[in-house]
């Protein structure tokens, strides 16, 4: 069924199709309409999930992390402020090896107050242990939900979901829906491997010593590395059933380019235009759109940019003290590759601020010829003085 | 004043049962905490869920891979023990499972104070659970330090003499009254009868259940081990720390305690060990007065 739906309503009927088990929520703009929408359907009946009206993000992640234990899949929703006061609970969640899935609406942290998108809030919980998909567009939302269940549940890790706030979270598109049975299909009922039961008693989460505890952070990154095969896998059967591919790295143009664009978000989709129009100008440029954050690609990365220049990364964060978040990473990933692309961090698009096509051309155009950039450019900076 | 009387004592018959608790446990000789945990998890074992925030109990359990309890423990984030407990709950009910109990089980620590708005929350909600706090009047796992269940006038590692704590205990009673669920209790290892009976009745209802313990700490209230339950039958019969229970808002005394002064408690606990007699006679006077107020609360349950 094709439907024109918001952002936020693509997550709504992915947590539908889902067959959730436990909703734990707290409002906050721009999440809010994701909970309305299910709670709605609660109301109704029309979904049957126990709905949690929690007095804040830190008690709804715990009632997630509390519903999973017991065997549930367990949902929740969330942004910026609300994220970042979940933080410990984050850490426990992925620590307790729970497959919990959250929507995140990337809005901007305060002071200054603001409601805008940029990337700051869900790269600042980096390294919690979360997987993190961000998506281009709503159909990209819903199916990445959908998806994020099955991986998280296969590898015992939590999962981020995460879109633009209002540039999808309150924009409507045509958005596919599948059928419930053709979800079934691909996502049964969770099946957990351990779960608090009477039967068989066990404590989770006690206090290990120091010849133990090390080892359950191993098990966490051996379950990071192993995601990569299992997201390659779940992909390419979700694009058996229905069409639609979604790949860690998103190539655009890629097989000549020997400039590449990279940036997660909406942004992902202007920058093809911004590609077209560079190509019109006879400049080989191509993009890659960031789904998969983490575990960060960094095989496919180094195989899509073996015969490109130059990268050029678009960060809506930075590292205060640093640079931009995805530029570091890439940095890294790229670090040991020879002969290995420059890479250009650009840091744009900060608490809403536009992001455009004929930015970015220009953009392109002004770095192409630079071959010493510092750490930053920056990029649709207004007058500072 | 009426109270309830119990003719045959199930704490001689409990107390023959195997416990579900079982020895080796880590915590200090005469915890009070401990004690209370023995014996509530023989009254609910086997068909419950325990989560346990930071606090002492976290670690008296055990070491990984060692637990102490035989029933199935969640060890949780301080804030985190209503919100949890709630979760699970949810997770087991939308499983099918209406049978477990979950029992939420923090200290003072973790329910006056980081995890009050959780509490509160869940309280508010009426959340079909248990939730047990033991109530050793201050932050004793991290080594003595004020919390907002300590009492007026005590010593603790961050009320140094001469600044002892200057603000009373907040009342947890009529905080959790004002938010209108099935049960709230208060209970002391040292009369395990009344101890037992409230938690037979918790066990047995729905909805959202509140019990609150004295927990007697030789190493933080600078007491003897010995004196666990010296002081905290004292702390009863001193009606420091009354009996009672409120079934749908009715409030009940439980026990009519044999009245010893303040004093008699005051003075087996070395945290108190700066006060004069002015200053156990000016408690006295406050206790008098709490105890009034109960008083009045008992006689008007009929009304």
């Amino acid at each position: 069924m094709r439907k024109v739906i918001t952002g936020n309503h693509a997550v709504s009927y992915a947590v539908k199709l889902a067959r959730v088990d436990v909703i734990a929520a707290y409002p906050i703009t721009p999440q809010t309409s994701i909970v309305e929408e299910l709670s709605e359907w609660c109301a109704s009946g029309e979904l049957k999930s126990e709905f949690i009206h929690t007095e804040s993000e830190h008690s709804s992640m715990s009632s997630c992390i509390g519903a999973s234990v017991a065997g549930a899949r367990a949902f929740t929703a969330t942004s910026s402020q609300g994220l970042a006061y979940m933080h410990e609970m984050l850490h426990w969640a992925a620590g307790g090896r729970l497959p919990i899935v959250m929507a995140e609406v990337n809005r901007s942290l305060a002071p200054p107050w603001t409601i805008y998108t940029d990337q700051q809030d869900s790269l600042s919980q980096r390294d919690t242990g979360w997987l993190q998909f961000y998506s281009r567009d709503n159909q990209e939302v819903l199916d990445s939900t959908i998806l994020a269940f099955k991986i998280a549940e296969i590898v015992s890790l939590p999962a981020m979901v995460i879109l633009d706030a209002f540039v999808l979270s309150h924009t409507s598109e045509a958005v596919d829906i599948p059928d419930q049975s053709l979800v079934d299909s691909f996502l049964p009922k969770r099946r957990a491997a351990y779960k608090v039961d009477t039967q068989n008693p066990c404590a989770f989460g006690g206090m290990k010593n120091v010849d133990s505890w090390m080892e359950s952070r191993v098990h966490l990154q051996q379950a990071m590395d192993e995601t990569a095969q299992i997201v390659e896998d779940e992909t390419e059967k979700w694009f058996e059933l229905t069409g639609r591919r979604l790949q860690p790295l998103q190539p655009y143009r890629m097989e000549d380019a020997e400039i590449c664009i990279l940036v997660a978000g909406t942004a992902a989709w202007t920058v093809t235009l911004a590609v077209d129009e560079l190509r019109r100008r006879h400049i080989p440029a191509g993009s890659i759109g960031l789904w998969m954050f983490r575990p960060f690609p960094v095989v496919a990365l180094r195989k899509l940019l073996a015969n490109t220049k130059k990268l050029i990364v678009i960060d809506r964060s930075c590292s205060y003290g640093h640079s931009g978040i995805f530029a570091q990473e890439c940095r890294s990933a790229l670090f040991d590759m020879t002969p290995r692309p420059q890479v250009i961090g650009v840091i744009a698009g900060l608490g809403g601020r536009e992001i455009t096509s004929d930015g970015l051309v220009k953009q392109v155009e002004q770095l192409r010829m630079k071959y010493s950039a510092g750490l930053i450019e920056w990029m649709g900076v207004k007058n500072l003085a | 004043m009426t109270f309830s009387k119990h003719r045959h004592s199930r704490y001689t018959s409990l107390a023959l049962t195997e416990d579900v608790m079982s020895c080796g446990h880590t915590a200090c000789p005469g915890c009070g905490g401990a004690l209370s945990l023995r014996l509530a998890v023989k009254i609910l074992a086997p068909d419950c869920v325990f989560v346990i925030p930071a606090c002492c109990m976290a670690v008296i359990d055990g070491l990984w891979p060692i637990s102490a309890l035989r029933v199935p423990l969640y060890h949780t984030a301080f804030a985190a023990t209503a919100s949890t407990a709630v979760g699970i709950a949810a997770g087991l009910r939308s499983q099918g499972d209406l049978k477990t109990l979950v029992v939420g089980w923090a200290g003072d620590g973790g329910t006056f104070d980081i995890g009050l708005a959780a509490l509160s929350a869940s309280a508010a909600r009426n959340d079909d659970y248990l939730y047990v706090c033991y109530d050793n009047e201050a932050y004793m796992n991290t080594g003595i330090q004020q919390s907002s269940a300590t009492p007026q006038g005590a010593w603790t590692t961050t009320t140094p003499l001469p600044q002892a704590k200057t603000r009373p205990k907040k009342d947890i009673l009529t905080l959790m009254m004002s938010h209108t669920i099935p049960y709230i209790a208060s209970a002391c290892v040292a009369y395990p009868d009344d101890f037992i009976r409230k938690f037979d009745t918790a066990r047995k209802m729905r909805g959202f259940r509140f019990i609150h313990l004295f927990s007697a700490c030789p190493p933080g209230h600078k007491s003897l081990e010995a004196d666990t339950i010296r002081i905290s039958r004292l702390a009863v019969d001193t009606r420091i720390f009354p009996l009672y229970e409120v079934i749908n808002g009715k409030f009940a005394l439980t026990l009519n305690p044999l009245l010893h002064k303040a004093g008699e408690y005051i003075k087996l606990q070395k945290r108190f060990a700066h006060w004069t007699d002015a200053d156990i006679e000016a408690y006295q006077i406050e206790v008098d007065k709490r105890w009034e107020f109960l008083a009045n609360l008992n006689e008007k349950r009929n009304l």
